[in-house]
């Protein structure tokens, strides 16, 4: 199986600011009654950019301007709450390739990297930086360099952080675990001998 | 050299280090729901793949199922369509499924201990994250998404990183009228929302001892609103009593050798932590939340908090973004807010001590006019128990309508949901935007035995006035 190595994502951004941006307010709980993450893009934020009778709030993501970004910055805590990968695949399937943001929940997190969607952290100067020339200019072309661990847009650099292991996972192409997991195998059926609950 | 708990489970569990230095680790038990798992059965198919130990794969249905309709097909096509598909997964792959018709059915942080499959000294993953319930039992539980569900179901593994250790010791007595859930709700508010990332947490000292299991899974379940993906009790005599006898529990010599081993996996004395908290259980009061995330939280006699007393800019900045939402005006006690709907239930408070609690109380008052109350037993066990009790009746006589087992309001899946910008005194353990089925409904968490004094005073209350809970 081989996976594309997601070295840098290169897009416009948008910014979705606060703090402890929760997974129902991702993708609230509603929308996840389906047996297929298809079509979870159009509920994305839903709560918080519709109104009950579904015509647009107030918020970023309805700004014309900022349509067809790829790249979402926010703040701190960013996807707290439910293990539900339904957060992150409607990030992704609503188009963005990349999240930007203080720090991040930890299931969302791994959740995220074995979408193969980078999310990094970068210090709320540094974001707001980011999103003062985003405001300045929609169409910036925002560089999240995966490998080096920057960001750069329209000619300033900023510096990012990223666990280790996922983007050592997502430069080299092995963000998706399942091949290596599954050539483990052996090691497996071994040591499964060794933990007497295992016995069927 | 001394180790924890936490550390023991993972070595015992590590199958090898990956490429990227994450662990692949042994899964021991799996668990499922119909709602994180449909996609990842379809994604095994797609790869042509088949599970790898149906034998420790366990599924129930509990975020859909309506409470108030036991027969099919439900009125809700979504939720129908959810259940069979469950029901065919299970068939075709030869996984144990606790279906609505066996009578064990129930939320799945319920069922698994409550049939002794929880077990000290295992790996526990299941696409929820309220997983961390199942560290009562000294395990090692893990809330995950579900392209993870897809791996541990293909190779009863998947790839994490280590995780730090922190230690929160509660030494001391509560007081009369305060709960597992105020211990809880007070550690998230003193550790903030995400003062656990990266961290286990390991609930430690005399109040934790003394605790039931019950109680340890109040505790545990709520550990990743703290930010800590994982949260356990080490096992002792309390869990082992606990679990003697369970339908999956060993017996005879194999249980001897199964408590024996259990025994092996508690945290060494000595053994290093990454943080060590020390909180007096004296110190914590029946708590509430007044905001929209469970760290938000007060005493229930202490005051809304006011921004403009806010020690950063964060901190003004989310009381701000709270009190819009919350509609609640700062410096105003929490107190006397009004309600709409009392909820009882969820898999942080839906088991048989936290209705017993609440019955013992309750018999002979009513709820107040106007509040909708329902009481929603965790699982089909549940239930039947409060029946062989009288404390349906109980309820049901004080104004709860006693409903099936399930997630019910906690997350509003299913037709249980807040109306408008209704106020819920809920039992549950979120308190997000939009979280019990209503995008502009606001959720106020406490413990069982709050939410009872709320629904009969019709406000926030201090239950140990409305009850006379001896104060000693």
């Amino acid at each position: 199986m081989a996976l594309a190595k997601i070295t840098q994502v290169t897009g416009r951004a948008v910014n979705v600011p606060g703090n402890d941006i929760d997974t129902d307010r991702i993708i609230p709980a509603r929308f996840m009654k389906c047996v297929s993450f298809d079509g979870l893009g159009e509920f994305l934020f839903y709560d918080v950019r519709k109104n009950e009778d579904g015509s647009n709030k107030n918020h970023p993501l309805n700004e014309a301007r900022f349509q067809g970004a790829t790249v979402l910055l926010s703040g701190a805590n960013f996807g707290c709450g439910s293990s539900r990968e339904h957060a992150p695949q409607a990030i992704q399937k609503y188009g963005f390739r990349a999240v930007i943001a203080e720090n991040f929940a930890e299931i969302f997190f791994g959740n995220s990297t074995t979408l193969g969607m980078p999310c990094v952290c970068a210090t709320r100067e540094d974001i707001a930086k980011i999103a003062a020339a985003v405001e300045a200019n929609p169409q910036l072309e925002v560089v999240i360099d995966v490998a080096a661990q920057e960001v750069r847009f329209g000619g300033q650099t900023i510096k990012t952080t990223q666990r280790e292991s996922a983007r050592d996972a997502l430069i080299n192409g092995r963000w998706d675990s399942i091949g290596e997991l599954l050539e483990g195998k052996d090691a497996v059926a071994a040591l499964a001998k060794k933990l007497p609950y295992l016995a069927a | 050299m001394p180790k924890s708990l936490f550390q023991k489970v993972w070595d015992a569990h590590t199958v090898r280090q990956l490429a990227n230095g994450q662990t692949q680790l042994l899964i021991g038990t799996h668990l499922i729901h119909e709602v994180t798992s449909p996609q990842a059965f379809g994604m095994l198919r797609d790869l042509n793949l088949k599970v790898a130990m149906p034998h420790r794969t366990f599924a129930t249905v509990d975020h859909i199922v309506p409470t108030d309709q036991f027969a099919e097909p439900y009125s809700d096509p979504l939720a129908q369509a959810m259940i069979e598909a469950i029901r065919k997964n299970c068939q075709e792959f030869g996984i144990t499924f606790f279906d609505r018709a066996t009578g064990k059915q129930g939320v799945v942080h319920i069922v698994g201990p409550e049939q002794g499959i929880t077990q000290p000294g295992t790996t526990i993953a299941c696409g929820d994250s309220h997983t961390s319930t199942h560290g009562a039992f000294g395990a090692v539980a893990f809330g995950i998404g579900t392209t993870q569900i897809r791996d541990v179901l293909a190779t009863q593994t998947m790839a994490l990183g280590q995780l730090k250790v922190r230690r929160i010791e509660v030494n001391g007595k509560l007081h009369p009228g305060v709960y597992a859930k105020d211990v809880i709700l007070h550690i998230i508010r003193t550790l903030g929302v995400n003062g656990g990332t990266g961290f286990a947490y390991e609930y430690a000292g005399d109040l934790f001892d003394r605790m039931s299991m019950e109680e340890r899974m109040t505790v545990c379940n709520m550990s990743i609103e703290g930010g800590a993906r994982v949260g356990y009790v080490n096992p002792d005599e309390t869990t082992f009593a606990y679990l003697q006898g369970r339908p999956y529990s060993r017996k005879g010599a194999a249980w001897d050798a199964a408590v024996k081993s259990w025994k092996s996996f508690a945290s060494d004395a000595g053994c290093h932590y990454d943080d060590v908290v020390k909180i007096d259980a004296a110190s914590i009061e029946p708590t509430v939340t007044w905001g929209i995330n469970p760290g938000q939280g007060l005493g229930v006699n202490e005051c809304i908090p006011d921004p403009s007393k806010a020690t950063s800019v964060d901190e003004k900045a989310s009381i701000e973004e709270a009190l819009a939402y919350m509609k609640f005006k700062p410096g105003a006690p929490i107190k006397g807010t009004k309600i709409d709907v009392a909820f009882l239930g969820s898999c942080t408070n839906g088991r048989l001590s936290d209705f017993q609690e609440v019955a013992k109380f309750i018999k002979g008052k009513k709820v107040a006019a106007g509040i909708k109350a329902i009481a929603v037993p965790g699982s089909q066990i549940v239930a039947l128990q409060c029946a062989k009790l009288g404390i349906d009746k109980v309820l049901s006589e004080a104004g709860f309508e006693w409903r099936e087992a399930g997630c019910s309001m906690c997350l509003a899946m299913n037709p249980d949901k807040l109306v408008g910008d209704q106020v819920s005194a809920s039992s549950s353990n979120r308190n997000f935007k939009g979280r019990q089925g209503s995008p502009t409904g606001r959720t106020i968490l406490m413990s069982p035995l709050m939410v009872a004094a709320a629904a009969i005073t019709g406000t926030v209350s201090d239950a140990r006035e409305v009850f006379a809970v001896n104060q000693n």
